[in-house]
């Protein structure tokens, strides 16, 4: 056995990319697990064609996981690969392209057939010809090695080489001095009653270790140290996951059962296959008809007195439009969550996108205003979900809950909360009259009789004697809830509803401001403000270091509620004349600002599919901060707050 | 019928009462009429069959022997759709052809409710049409009253989906196309339980529907005739007059054979020549050649006489069914939604405590830091 060097790094991106059949997202799920259980800090980003199986071998069938992990607290996968694992030659010529020159590469070489390369546009063999110069290349008959491996099992030599994958891992495994001993408990656990897959998967991915360890092609082997963290117990998880532990744990605490309705849709159905297994906490899943359906049955389980909530993407949310309206009137809490994915109609399903934001805010007929509230991690996705919970059974109320395609799959770890900790919020059922007839004796329950704080009205539920009463989407009456066709009434219920959401109690923005904390005057600042919503939070996060590294001065501040918005946002935005807004849409919150605050912010916008890189907000940052700045005067005419 | 897949769950409750689990009035106290009529004025137009069916709705409530405050009627958008405004139940107004979804979420929640949808011919079969097919497969506990005037009256008159084709309305003033849906026909191949016909003007036949539909556990189907006097005004007349109605109702009665009309020209219902539907003949005609007269079995688990029997209804309406098409029991899905959630409660020793939900947050495969 070759001694090996080890060398130690402060953080590696590493892409494993093959065919959307070749396994590449559970074999980054287990790279991920191993790396999160080993204490590093980390951030995935999963990336995958919509079609189930494209045809194999060609670039749109390519998929691909990337991890970003270090032993320092970091914030995104990674703009670039230093390591990129290629399964085949269409892997490798739709990831060649974002590895740094000088980058690592470890190819399959198995497929690098005549056919195959023509299929991707390759003439010559990429391996052969020279074009990979100037990057480290590993080029390893990864598959016929793992079909090598497993002679003698009775598999037939197409099922043997679909363990490739393990190979692949196992080597990688090595080469970072990874744990493997889960892994192995991973793959009993997934194959334990096919004995032969089993032994075949496992024996696949100790080959690639020992691969690792005896040749000589790798000299040299990789550590990344453990991050630090914060005392406590971790996992890791993903936003879907998180989201859906988040409304388990807040129902929990309410007391309230959950009724889910929901449509399959990607990249959403993981929350409906989450909660359909959790029925132990008595949550009741039902599979609806159609979108709209779900959301109706998840409303019909709230007048109930069960926390309905619906799980949809983009075109699902514009479907259940009239229903959201429907519980606006009603006055019912309802948690809407919305993955977004690229749009408009079917778009990109397994894409992210942020261009949802208005149609949640306003996609709806007439004046329906909803809390909407938007997670800005993976793990934020949790206590997002727990938020929208107590907005919507405290306001009775529904609330779009705004996550993404990024934050839905991608994974990072998450320090455990305490349950003790998490907020109980009492549903606070109506259990008698609250009020009298005429008569000012006879009592009768009034259904739309507000709190005076928080003006929500009664939540009272069939079964409770004494309160029988009727709602609908027609106008209501103030106070009775009869039906009312009364202009001033229904300027009145308008303007009332307004209120309710826009008085829903959200934390003030903090601003990190390196400027403002250092003790200067009190009024210092950064030059430029980015001030980000959703899950551009990591992007944006490393991106302001970065800038900051460069000398230049940026605040970065980050809205999880979109309505309302935080009461001091006026304030902050009139503090920085330069505010960048990077959205993965075309300007949406932007236009929110600009017409609420009368800012003149400047956006920063992509649509590709993907989350932004640190680099093209470096970018934008340095340049509005290079950028002419207003007069003052100016600055302050177009910061005043509209009211 | 008999699940293909072992489903490991106790026997499922089925054939049971519509009612059972929803908490009745303690013993000695009844409600009446007033009870159930809400202080709401009462907005339909003069003569509409609506009122009719208020009415017997009203009246006819008490006799379930319910709290009030069990009962939940949801509507959807139409004139039949302000029914749940005018009685003093729990109720919900709410859009047009969703309310079948809505009672679903309710129905599958609360098993303590007696759940009943009011829904139009255009609520029901145009807009909504999805929701109401598969509320029926799924069969949820709940009653459905489908109001069927074969018009869109709420938006004033145009054609509904049961109004005869070319129809001249406003919205097809050169007559309507498309065929007309048949919503007994519909039910039955929607996999209903309970699909029963009835009369706005026939107080006595719609109690004794509505009653055996209430007491069905399932979703029950039942399509009222309804006049609308400015929109479609008489559409059900011939159904309504005392002498043409004799020749024209077939009154389903379980176990009694299908023979109809007035005495002295009597009429069978007798299998059809071909062997799949059926036809009506004269009914000594038919004993004289021998062919017997089919007697009705609601119960019976294949569909296929209900369905042949709903066919003898067309817009010509020779030959009306009324009463009830099908009973049948089949597990509801409110009833094996609860169980799995009881089951998994059982398997895992009770309830989910704090620290359940700790380690639910937890999962495998955690690490610790200090
Ligand atoms: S329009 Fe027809 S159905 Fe509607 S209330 Fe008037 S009479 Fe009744």
């Amino acid at each position: 056995m070759t001694t090996k060097q080890v060398e130690t790094l402060d953080r590696v991106v590493i892409r494993f990319a093959g065919d959307s059949g070749d396994g590449m997202q559970l074999t980054g799920d287990r790279f991920t697990a191993e790396t999160a259980s080993l204490g590093n800090d980390l951030a995935t980003l999963p990336n995958f064609p919509a079609e189930i199986r494209a045809p194999a071998g060609t670039l749109p069938g390519v998929s691909s996981f990337q991890l970003h992990f270090a032993d320092h607290d970091i914030s995104t996968p990674g703009d670039a690969p230093d390591v990129l694992v290629a399964m085949n030659p269409a892997a490798l010529r739709a990831n060649l392209h974002d590895v740094p020159r000088g980058g690592t590469l470890i190819v399959d070489t198995d497929d690098f057939t005549k056919r195959n390369l023509a299929k991707v546009g390759y003439h010559t063999s990429p391996l052969d010809d020279g074009s990979l110069e100037s990057y480290q290349v590993h080029a390893l008959p990864m598959t016929s090695m793992t079909v090598k491996a497993l002679e003698g099992l009775d598999l037939s030599r197409k099922d043997a080489e679909r363990s490739k994958n393990m190979f692949a891992l196992g080597l990688l495994s090595w080469l970072y001095d990874r744990p493997t001993a889960a892994t192995e408990r991973f793959l009993k656990a997934k194959f334990g009653k096919r004995a032969t897959v089993l032994e075949a998967n496992l024996r696949a991915f100790r080959a690639g270790w020992a691969f690792g360890e005896t040749t000589e092609g790798f000299a040299v082997r990789f550590t990344v140290p453990p991050a630090p963290a914060e005392k406590g117990t971790y996992r890791n998880v993903t936003g879907n996951t998180a989201l859906a532990y988040g409304l388990v744990a807040a129902a929990h605490r309410a007391g309230l059962p959950i009724v889910l309705g929901s449509y399959p849709i990607t990249p959403a159905s993981d929350i409906l296959h989450t909660l359909s297994g959790l029925k132990r906490f008595g949550v009741t899943t039902i599979q609806a008809e159609d979108e709209i359906a779900g959301v109706g049955a998840a409303l019909g389980a709230s007048f109930g007195g069960s926390l309905g909530i619906t799980s949809t993407s983009g075109p699902g949310l514009a479907l259940k439009a009239e229903t959201i309206g429907l519980a606006v009137m009603l006055e019912l809490p309802l948690v809407i969550v919305d993955v977004q994915r690229g749009g408009p109609s079917t778009g990109l399903p397994t894409k992210t996108e942020q261009s949802d934001l208005l149609q949640a805010m306003y996609g709806r007929n007439g004046e329906s205003p909803v809390p909407v509230v938007a997670p800005s991690t993976p793990t934020d996705c949790f206590d997002a979900a727990v938020d929208a919970v107590r907005i919507a059974v405290t306001y009775r109320t529904p609330v779009v809950l705004l996550s993404d395609g990024y934050l839905a799959n991608g994974s990072e770890p998450w320090k455990l909360p305490r349950v003790d900790d998490l907020p109980a919020v009492d549903p606070g059922f109506a259990t008698e009259p609250n009020g009298a007839e005429a008569d000012g004796v006879t009592p009768a329950f009034r259904p739309y009789l507000r709190d005076a704080e928080t003006l929500a009205r009664p939540w009272a539920v069939p079964g409770t004697a004494g309160l029988e009463h009727r709602v609908g989407g027609l106008e209501k009456a103030d106070v009775t809830g009869d039906i009312s066709y009364d202009p001033a009434n229904h300027d009145r219920m308008v303007r009332l509803r307004r209120a309710k959401v826009k008085g829903v109690a959200v934390p003030d923005i903090e601003v990190d401001d390196p400027t403002a904390t250092r003790g200067g005057p009190q009024d210092s600042r950064s030059e430029v403000l980015v001030l980000g919503w959703g899950s551009t939070y990591g992007p944006i996060t490393a991106a302001v270091r970065a800038a900051r590294k460069q000398g230049l001065s940026v605040a970065q501040t980050h809205l999880r509620h979109i309505n309302p918005l935080p009461g001091n946002l006026g304030e902050v935005l009139r503090r920085y004349p330069k505010v960048l807004v990077p959205e993965m849409n075309l300007g949406q919150l932007a236009l929110l600002l600009r017409g609420r605050y009368l800012a003149d912010v400047t956006s920063c916008n992509q649509v590709r599919g993907l989350p932004f890189t640190s680099t093209e907000l470096v970018e934008a940052i340095s340049a509005l901060h290079h950028a002419p700045a207003r007069s003052h005067h100016e600055a302050r005419a177009v910061h005043g707050e509209a009211r | 019928m008999t699940a293909t897949v072992p489903l490991g769950m106790p026997a499922a409750r089925s054939g049971g009462s519509g009612l059972d689990g929803v908490p009745a009035l303690p013993e000695g106290v009844a409600l009446g009429k007033k009870d159930f009529t809400s202080a709401q004025e009462v907005r339909w137009c003069p003569g509409c069959g609506d009122y009719a069916v208020l009415a017997a709705v009203q009246g006819f409530l008490p006799e379930l022997g319910l709290r009030r405050e069990n009962v939940v009627f949801i509507s959807g958008i139409g004139c039949s759709s302000r029914f749940p405004y005018y009685l003093d139940t729990f109720g919900m107004h709410s859009i047009h052809g969703r309310a079948p979804a809505i009672a679903t979420g309710l129905a599958t929640s609360r098993s303590d409710l007696s759940v009943w949808v009011v829904t139009g011919d255009g609520d029901a079969l145009s807009i909504g049409g999805n929701h109401l097919i598969h509320a029926m497969r799924r069969n949820v506990n709940m009653t459905v009253l489908l109001f069927n005037n074969r018009i869109y009256g709420l938006t004033k008159g145009q054609y509904s989906p049961t109004s005869e084709t070319g129809k001249v309305t406003k919205s097809t003033p050169a007559g309507s196309l498309d065929a007309p849906f048949n919503p007994v026909s519909l039910a039955l191949g929607a996999e209903a339980t309970f699909v029963a016909r009835t009369l706005d003007s026939d107080r006595k036949h719609l109690t004794s529907v509505l009653r055996a539909a209430a007491e069905h556990r399932g979703t029950s189907l039942v399509e009222i005739y309804q006049n609308c006097p400015i929109f479609n005004d008489g559409a059900f007349d011939v159904l309504k007059d005392r002498d043409e109605s004799v020749g024209r109702l077939v009154r389903l009665e379980d176990g009694q054979p299908l023979l109809f009309g007035a005495e002295g020209a009597q009429k069978a219902v007798v299998r059809s020549a071909s062997g799949f539907g059926v036809e009506v003949l004269d009914a000594a005609a038919a004993a004289e050649a021998g062919r017997e007269v089919l007697v009705h079995d609601a119960g019976a688990d294949d569909p296929s006489a209900a369905f042949a029997l709903s066919r003898l209804d067309d817009v010509s309406m020779a030959h009306v069914p009324v009463g009830i098409f099908r009973s049948v029991a089949r597990p509801t899905y409110d009833d094996l939604a609860r169980q799995q959630l009881d089951e998994a409660r059982d398997v895992a020793g009770g309830p989910a405590s704090d620290d359940d939900l700790a380690a639910l947050l937890a999962g495998g495969d955690t690490w610790t830091v200090g």
